[in-house]
């Protein structure tokens, strides 16, 4: 968020509250910024510029929605949770299971299926997790993916076990566009539209008055509590939505790949969202984006070349973050702009 | 990148085999079968028990200390392993002057990081505390498959500790027994160490609360450091002897994260006695459900420990702390 420019009178002299820059700033942050549409203006260039990966684009357009889903948990309410892959992994089995034995496979409603699902795992884990903090909710987070990794692991007969569920049929989407796991042109552009709608969707969450109080409790419980905000609903409402995003990710991977396996459920996948979420700077709306581009392409170029020293430049690059750059990469451009502006300000001198 | 190994997946704590045989004659009916049955699985779970605590002590004391979220404490058990296991393979080192080396040298190294990674973090968010660690276990994971290669490392046990042991009604594996004295022995230095020394009881304090031990002249940073450091010895020492049965490479703190993490919360932060206690019931549970339900036996562990920690968020054995 950019604090606009001070303007009128920053006294409560004149106008009263309206002119005050920290009103102003209140009422304008929502405001669509002139480069906004700059992700999707490049994220439909990829499509036009590099047709032959667009397999690799739509990994990392439902890496980014994954991504926002936790920002909305992590970033914005501060749940430090360590099992998120734990509903796009149900998300992602809803999609499959039903598909596999026949049973739904149209792909958008099945979308709402499996944010359905997700939610309603959110809404249940949520309000019994939600009453602990700090390490408790780390393990009971970690525990309960375990589990629903677990089980899948074991219901052999509904989820396929280890294996997974190989070629899903998927029927087209609107009942005229064939997805074709080769050429995934359709697959892209479905995922890039659901992704919109749901960056809509959290944009607008984000701004709104619940949005601010998730913030206020991020920054301190005790004055939400104070100040009469009812803490825990709020919490659950947040996690039980960001596990509906989550899961609606999770389905459109299960979608777009055809297949469900256990890598969707690990805390191989919820370590990685998490890496990818800090690495962009969480707690605003396109640290999701910055992330997943960063790590995707990193990965993409790197890990299968040389996957041991990827994982040490991994390693390393989080301890750096976690020690000087706390806000990620969209933090340090933030810092250096400020310092930028400070500079021009102060060649300006006095006003 | 990250095999988190659970269930039937990958080796697990009970992977250690029973080798048990009878006395005398072998058909004495179902119910003596039984009751040796379940003498060998309280042993098995006891040996794998003690492993477990050896190697989490130090978290739960450094975590009860700091509320520093470590999850790269498995990685010292596992640098500790390798050291152990090298000097013995290159050195010619005996097993019990190898382990003495391996705490002596991962203490030692673990004061390096303590001082000078792990000290900029103690008041900073958990989630940092989080992200610091799990890219300092990759860093460790990457290191070590560099240096050493990612294959599985074998720990020769000395001879004296290889087969099986007269205990009067049946033979059981030596190692498990040595496991099991060994870890009784360290359980109870430890508990004098805490109950009786000054030291202890400036850990205890600052455990109950840090502001007030603080504030009365306790140094909590240098304790910390040498906590964690004998923490991180400790970890060593389990890395090595547990090497024999949980595998020993790169990957090994993330496979056993959980129990790690899983002993520290069931037992409660700072707590000796109650990290023991779980590191015990974790071992012979997880002993039991190997052999009566194969199948999901792993699932009841995790949604015990979900129950649990509901239940007592402060852990089985933890006191109220704020």
């Amino acid at each position: 968020m950019t604090m606009p420019a001070q303007r009128g009178n920053p006294g409560l002299t004149t106008a009263g509250l309206s002119d005050h820059p920290a009103a102003l700033a209140l009422v304008g942050r929502h405001r669509v910024r002139i480069w906004e549409p700059l992700p999707w203006i490049l994220a439909l260039a990829f499509y036009f510029a590099f047709p032959n990966h667009l397999g690799f684009g739509t990994e990392l357009l439902v890496t980014i929605l994954f991504a926002l889903s936790l920002d909305l948990a992590l970033g914005y309410a501060g749940i430090v949770t360590l099992g998120h892959a734990a509903f796009f992994g149900a998300g992602a089995y809803t999609v499959g299971m039903l598909a596999h034995h026949g049973i739904w496979s149209e792909p958008i409603s099945g979308l709402m299926l499996a944010a359905g699902v997700a939610a309603l795992i959110g809404l249940v884990s949520g309000l019994i997790l939600l009453r602990t903090t700090g390490l408790t909710l780390l393990m009971l987070t970690l525990c309960t993916m375990a589990l629903l990794e677990e089980a899948a692991n074991m219901g052999e007969k509904y989820t396929g076990g280890f294996d997974g569920l190989p070629n899903l049929p998927i029927p087209p989407l609107f009942g005229m566009f064939e997805f074709n796991p080769l050429y995934p042109r359709v697959q892209y552009l479905y995922v890039l539209g659901v992704l919109f709608v749901c960056f809509l969707f959290i944009r607008m969450l984000v701004y709104s008055p619940f949005g601010q109080s998730l913030t206020g409790i991020r920054e301190n419980v005790l004055r939400m509590h104070a100040v009469g905000a009812p803490v825990n609903w709020r919490l659950v409402t947040c996690y039980t939505i960001s596990a509906a995003i989550a899961g609606i990710a999770g389905g459109l991977w299960a979608q777009a790949n055809a297949y469900v396996n256990l890598s969707t459920l690990g805390l191989d996948r919820a370590a990685t969202v998490l890496i990818i979420l800090v690495l962009g700077g969480y707690g605003r709306l396109y640290g999701a984006f910055v992330g997943a581009v960063v790590y995707m392409a990193l990965s993409h170029f790197l890990a299968k070349v040389y996957p041991t020293a990827w994982q040490l430049g991994l390693g390393l690059l989080l301890m750096l973050i976690a020690l000087f750059a706390r806000n990620g990469v969209l933090g340090l451009w933030d810092q250096i702009t400020t310092r930028f502006r400070f500079k021009s300000a102060a060649k300006r001198g006095p006003p | 990148m990250l095999p988190l190994t659970l269930g039937e997946r990958g080796p697990t704590v009970s992977a250690a085999p029973s080798h048990v045989t009878l006395n005398g004659p072998t058909d004495w009916g179902p119910l003596v079968n039984f009751g040796i049955d379940l003498v060998s699985m309280l042993l098995g779970g006891l040996a794998a028990g003690m492993v477990l605590f050896i190697v989490s002590v130090g978290l739960s004391v450094t975590m009860g200390l700091m509320g520093f979220v470590n999850l790269a404490h498995g990685g010292f058990a596992m640098l500790g392993g390798y050291v152990i296991v090298l000097l013995m393979r290159n050195w010619g080192i005996g097993f019990i002057p190898a382990l003495a080396l391996g705490f002596v040298i991962i203490a030692a190294v673990s004061i390096v990081f303590e001082r000078l990674l792990y000290s900029r973090l103690y008041r900073a968010a958990e989630l940092d505390q989080v992200l610091f660690t799990i890219g300092l276990v990759f860093f460790m994971i990457a290191s070590v498959t560099l240096v050493i290669g990612p294959e599985n490392q074998q720990l020769m046990l000395p001879s004296w500790l290889q087969g099986q042991l007269d205990l009067g009604i049946l033979h059981y594996r030596t190692y498990s027994i040595f496991l099991i004295a060994v870890g009784t022995l360290i359980v109870l230095g430890l508990w004098l160490g805490f109950e009786r020394t000054r030291m202890g009881a400036q850990i205890r304090a600052a455990v109950d609360n840090r502001r007030m031990a603080e504030s009365l002249g306790i140094n909590i940073d240098r304790l910390f450091m040498l906590t964690f450091a004998f923490g991180s010895g400790m970890a060593a020492i389990g890395g090595g002897l547990g090497a024999e049965f949980l595998g020993l490479n790169p990957q090994y703190p993330l496979i056993y994260l959980v129990y790690f993490l899983i002993v520290v919360s069931v037992g409660g932060l700072g707590r000796v006695t109650g990290v023991f206690f779980a590191s015990l019931i974790i071992g012979v549970l997880d002993f039991a459900l190997k052999k009566y339900l194969p199948q999901g036996g792993t699932l009841f562990i995790f949604a015990l420990t979900i129950l649990l920690l509901l239940w007592r968020p402060q852990g089985l054995f933890g006191g109220k702390t704020s």
